[in-house]
């Protein structure tokens, strides 16, 4: 061949089908495809939650507006000052006002429920649209106001509970409504998620005559303004120097922030625990990688000692490896598309409406994912190539140089702290979790290898079966402590999901006693109280102790003016923000212990005045004893230092209050009474008669409210759960990335234990032993981590005594050892069927 | 072969043929030879002679594509692989070029193999087996390091083990497929001395085992009682 020719040739060269032709060859080699597999399991459990969170995150911007039910928004616990709407209306925008307040209203043979009341002008909404139907199976109808006086809608839940139809007429109060419509959607509603009563709405011109606005009833203004941006501008910052204590400004952002928070929160928690199935897909492509580098070093011996640079070489393999981690990842994303429909089935119903289609960023995050993965986890196996000696031609004994494990530790650590960085938005979040997984890993890691050791003394004991399993096992110690790992980790979020969450929530259960009260009863007026409580008594139920409560805001602490923006967490800025309840008696509550002080009189105490504040809430604002607390309660300031510390019992489900003063302090304050008790099932409907003749009353079900609790668990959990089964399949790709690495080594061993005489079931059994073992460490170690976490979250979180259960260990052992050891067997069986002369004879 | 026959092997008009790119290409034809108890027979042939398929076929390791192999009195192409396994079973020995050690186990528990492959010993206690398996590492002089890993030890060393393993249930047939190829000669030369001599003088008073060695090596193939030569899949 003439210089010329290879010059001619050398032109037409295309390096991208060089790399094509070369990546399809060594598509055939199984490391590869075991790298692809993981990385289509990672991408895909990062595209899942990518593409539902992109879809949840695009329905709330889209509905903000009409979330927030205008542009602007203010809501305050008194009525709005009338200047307000005169302004807008003066500035040109379109003004709405409503007021929400929950209470018992009564259908037909005085059936009662609990309702959260809207009363709403016929302005609204000002954003978004109502709809009601005519009847259940009626078509959606759009309304653009609200219901006309002496009419009211209801949602069809409460309907249904009051066994009233349309045109049938609803008791509210002292005004007698005819039901107009089946409220369908109401656009500034927020989620079913955080509001408990179903709705009944009203035209706000009847509410006064309701007769349920009394001092002390819990009532929500709400006053809403729509117009040009400059105006509504314009308008804000005339409102903000207007703005009342008690008055909150919302925009946008602030469209049903409890909903956002929540969602923002498991959109993070999902995020974070598909970032899960990455750390083990991982592991397995950092096996795969370290694999195919072996199998590589003789070409690429062969390319240096003709003249290739260690750099090329690294290039060519290091090319193909990306082409298919990019091809691995588009398929990750198909898949990741389709199982966000699951997703989207299992929480879609956070959000009224349909979701929008997913934009195209999970589309590039997916790929990048898979990149940093691919890349973080295979580049330090695939370094190893480009510095293979071309003498390897001549002498098989040089390997490759070893993989530096400071090396492989580093990249794989930056790769997976950026992920957690990317995903959970929050440098010191991003930091604590990478630390958490790299504490527990290790732990994981040490305890794995420990138990690999311990295994040690048992190769004498035993058939050649399991000495042969346990000796793969211990032979191959870090491989069988990643294998470990990556299953324990799988199997332990299975179970802390299916037995350990069950185990907490039945242990709550039956922390709460019998009789504790299932009823509350809010809004009993001044002057109501003996006559209450003598006709709960003519009902047959034990006279209730009706507590004062007395609605007061937190204005000072030592006289410093506190603001809601002084506090990092949402929920000290919430609790500043609201109106406390406050309370006063004699003696403190049974239910109650004094921690330290002395309750008002007792020990020189001063009998009148004095604060004695919830254990919880002196921590969460930093107090101490002597601490001067001003709370500004019917428009006039009342200090008073702390002068005792309660701890409560928050679960007891009695009624309880952060903050009780002396009689004297606030007997003389405007207040309504609260109480709760239990009523037996069967006094239910009797409740309802008597409960008429106190309108403003109103009854909590307190067992109803746990129930929604524990359907939104149900549905969270369920999510997490489909989340992690990603984190399992991941788990099994390392098994199958460490099948993959040994299978010349098992088909060796086989061969040679045939040679000399064993019988298939013998080889079988072997492996059968060695992958049983492994399943059953891996389900005790995380048996035993799945138990531990239940007993901490029971100690710590939900303050009751864990026992252990026996299932935990039954589930993550039983299922551990078969499981493991059948799809060990999957992946190894064929070794049985190559003729051992074949195998002995070929190369090493 | 009947029962009062000397014969421990017995090949008779086998062949081997296999597919090729270009068609069927016969590795062996017509090849019968029969090795006698306690005889030591050298399969002398250049590479890609088809010495090391007969090697296979002989040990029923694969069965021949015509002919038939009997061996310790059973007609390999009746058995199953299992039933060919279990035939091996604690009777056949092998060494091998590259060794062949299993990597996960020590020294001892390579040699221990065959002993608890053998159905003949399900009843001994593992002391026993221990006992039987160190005392061939001792005739290897290997008895000080039982305890060592197959990468702990050097190629000679490794060679030894393999030895071991191949006597230590005192096989009527040892088949040796170029035991020496990858050792250095005067390390060779050692294991060959080894072989030779406890092929010839087994321990305790059990026949002596009969040799089957495969060599391309004319020197080491006339330390053997006969010497049979092979070349482009027939016998010369």
């Amino acid at each position: 061949m003439t210089a010329s020719h290879i010059h001619t040739r050398g032109q037409g060269r295309n390096p991208l089908r060089a790399l094509l032709r070369g990546t399809w060859r060594e598509w055939r080699s199984a490391e590869l495809r075991v790298l692809a597999a993981a990385l289509v399991v990672a991408v895909a459990a990062v595209a899942a939650v990518g593409f539902f969170t992109d879809r949840v995150d695009r329905g709330m911007a889209q509905q903000a507006t009409a979330l927030l039910g205008g542009d602007l928004a203010v809501v305050s616990d008194n009525p709005l000052p009338a200047g307000r709407p005169d302004e807008a209306a003066n500035r040109g925008l379109d003004t709405a006002r409503t007021a929400s307040l929950p209470s018992v209203v009564f259908g037909k043979d005085d059936q009662s429920r609990l309702a959260a009341l809207r009363a709403v002008e016929p302005s609204w909404p000002l954003k978004g649209e109502a709809r009601t139907r005519s009847g259940p199976d009626g078509e959606e109808q759009p309304r653009e106001r609200g219901p006309q006086p002496g009419t009211a809608w209801l949602e069809s839940t409460l309907l249904e509970a009051l066994g009233l139809q349309v045109g049938d007429r609803v008791e509210v109060g002292d005004l007698d409504l005819e039901v107009t419509g089946i409220l369908a959607h109401e656009p500034d509603r927020g989620s079913n998620l955080l509001n408990i009563a179903p709705r009944l709405m009203l035209a706000f011109d009847d509410l006064d005559a309701s007769g349920l606005i009394g001092p002390g009833s819990r009532v929500r203004y709400e006053f809403f303004a729509a117009g040009p941006s400059s105006e509504i501008e314009a308008f804000r910052a005339w409102l903000g120097d207007e703005l009342e204590a008690g008055e909150r400004l919302l925009g946008l952002d602030d469209a049903n922030p409890e909903l956002r928070t929540a969602i923002e929160r498991a959109e993070r928690f999902l995020g974070l625990a598909s970032l899960m199935a990455v750390l083990l897909a991982g592991a397995a492509i950092a096996v795969a990688a370290h694999h195919f580098a072996q199998r590589r070093a003789d070409p690429a011996a062969v390319m240096r000692a003709l003249g290739a640079s260690g750099r090329r070489v690294l290039l060519t393999y290091f090319g193909r490896v990306v082409l298919v981690a990019l091809l691995a990842s588009a398929v990750g994303l198909a898949i990741g598309f389709a199982a966000q429909f699951v997703l989207a089935s299992l929480l879609g119903g956070w959000l009224d409406g349909d979701l929008p289609p997913p934009g195209a960023r999970p589309l590039v995050a997916g790929l990048g994912v898979g990149l940093i993965t691919a890349v973080g986890f295979a580049l330090p196996a695939l370094l190893r190539i480009g510095q293979v000696s071309p003498l390897r031609v001549l002498r098989r004994d040089l390997g490759l140089p070893p993989t530096s494990v400071w090396l492989s530790g580093a990249l794989a650590l930056l790769a997976f702290g950026g992920l957690l960085y990317w995903q959970a938005a929050d440098p010191q979040l991003a930091a604590w979790v990478l630390i958490g997984t790299a504490v527990a890993i290790a732990l994981l890691a040490v305890l794995g290898m420990g138990l690999v050791l311990a295994l040690r003394p048992l190769r004498n004991r035993g058939g050649m079966a399991l000495r042969f399993g346990l000796a793969n096992l211990s032979r191959r110690g870090g491989l069988s402590a990643v294998q470990l790992v990556a299953f324990s980790v799988g199997i332990l979020a299975l179970l802390l999901l299916a037995i350990v969450r069950v185990d907490l929530l039945e242990a709550w259960d039956a922390s709460i006693p019998e009789d504790a009260p299932n009823q509350f009863f809010i809004n009993i007026q001044p002057g109501q109280e003996q006559a209450f409580a003598d006709r709960v008594e003519a009902a047959g139920l034990e006279r209730p102790q009706l507590d004062p409560m007395i609605r007061g805001r937190l204005i000072e602490i030592n006289d410093e003016r506190v603001h809601p923006e002084d506090f990092d967490d949402d929920r000290d800025r919430r609790l500043v923000d609201r109106e406390f309840n406050l309370s006063y008696a004699h003696t403190p509550p049974a239910h109650n212990r004094i921690v330290d002080g002395h309750w008002f009189g007792e020990a020189g105490q001063d009998p009148d005045r004095g604060w004695s504040v919830e254990a919880g809430l002196m921590e969460r604002f930093d107090l101490a004893l002597g601490d001067y607390l001003t709370f500004r309660v019917g428009g006039q300031p009342i200090r008073s230092p702390i002068t005792s510390v309660r701890e409560v019992d928050w679960d007891s489900f009695q009624v309880n209050f952060f903050v009780i003063g002396p009689p004297p302090l606030l007997d003389q304050q405007p207040r309504t009474f609260i109480t709760a008790m239990h009523v037996p099932e069967d006094q239910r409907s009797a409740q309802n008669q008597w409960l008429r003749e106190f309108p403003a009353v109103s009854a909590i079900d307190v067992s109803a409210i746990l129930a929604q609790v524990r359907d939104v668990m149900d549905q969270a959990t369920r999510a997490v759960e489909y989340v992690f089964l990603f984190t399992l399949i991941a788990g099994l790709t390392v098994l199958y990335a460490a099948v993959q690495a040994t299978r010349d080594v098992r088909r060796r061993e086989a061969a040679l234990l045939r040679t000399l005489g064993a019988r298939r079931d013998h080889i079988r059994n072997g492996l059968l032993a060695e992958f049983g073992t492994l399943g059953l460490l891996a389900g005790l170690l995380a048996a035993v981590i799945a138990t531990a976490v239940g007993a901490l979250l029971a100690w710590q979180v939900f303050e009751f005594d864990y026992s252990v259960n026996p299932l935990t260990f039954v589930y993550g052992i039983g299922g551990g050892t078969l499981g493991i050891a059948l799809a060990g067997w999957l992946g190894t069986r064929r070794v049985l069927d190559q003729a051992p002369l074949a195998v002995l004879r070929g190369p090493e | 072969m009947d029962a009062s026959s000397s014969y421990v092997l017995e090949a008779r008009d086998i062949e081997q043929r296999i597919n090729g790119p270009s068609g069927p290409l016969d590795i062996l034809r017509g090849i019968s030879l029969a090795v006698q108890a306690g005889e030591t027979v050298a399969i002398l042939g250049a590479s890609g002679s088809g010495k090391s398929t007969l090697l296979g076929l002989l040990a029923g390791l694969d069965a021949p594509s015509a002919g038939e192999v009997r061996l310790l009195g059973r007609t390999i192409s009746e058995l199953d692989e299992d039933g060919r396994a279990a035939l091996r079973a604690g009777r056949v020995g092998f060494v091998f070029q590259s060794f062949q050690l299993l990597p996960a186990l020590t020294a001892l528990e390579n040699a221990l193999l065959p002993l608890e492959l053998n159905p003949a010993h399900a009843g001994e206690d593992q002391a026993t087996l221990n006992r039987w398996a160190s005392q061939a590492l001792e005739r290897v002089g290997l008895g000080e390091r039982a305890a060592h890993y197959p990468h702990q030890l050097s190629g000679g060393e490794q060679q030894r083990v393999a030895i071991a393993r191949a006597i230590v249930d005192h096989p009527a047939v040892l088949f040796a497929d170029e035991p020496t190829g990858n050792l250095d000669g005067k390390t060779g030369q050692r294991i060959i001395e080894l072989l030779f001599g406890l092929a010839r003088h087994p321990d305790g008073d059990g026949p002596a085992t009969a040799l089957v060695l495969v060599t391309h090596d004319p020197e080491l193939a006339a330390q053997c009682d006969r010497i049979i030569s092979i070349q482009d899949g027939v016998l010369a």
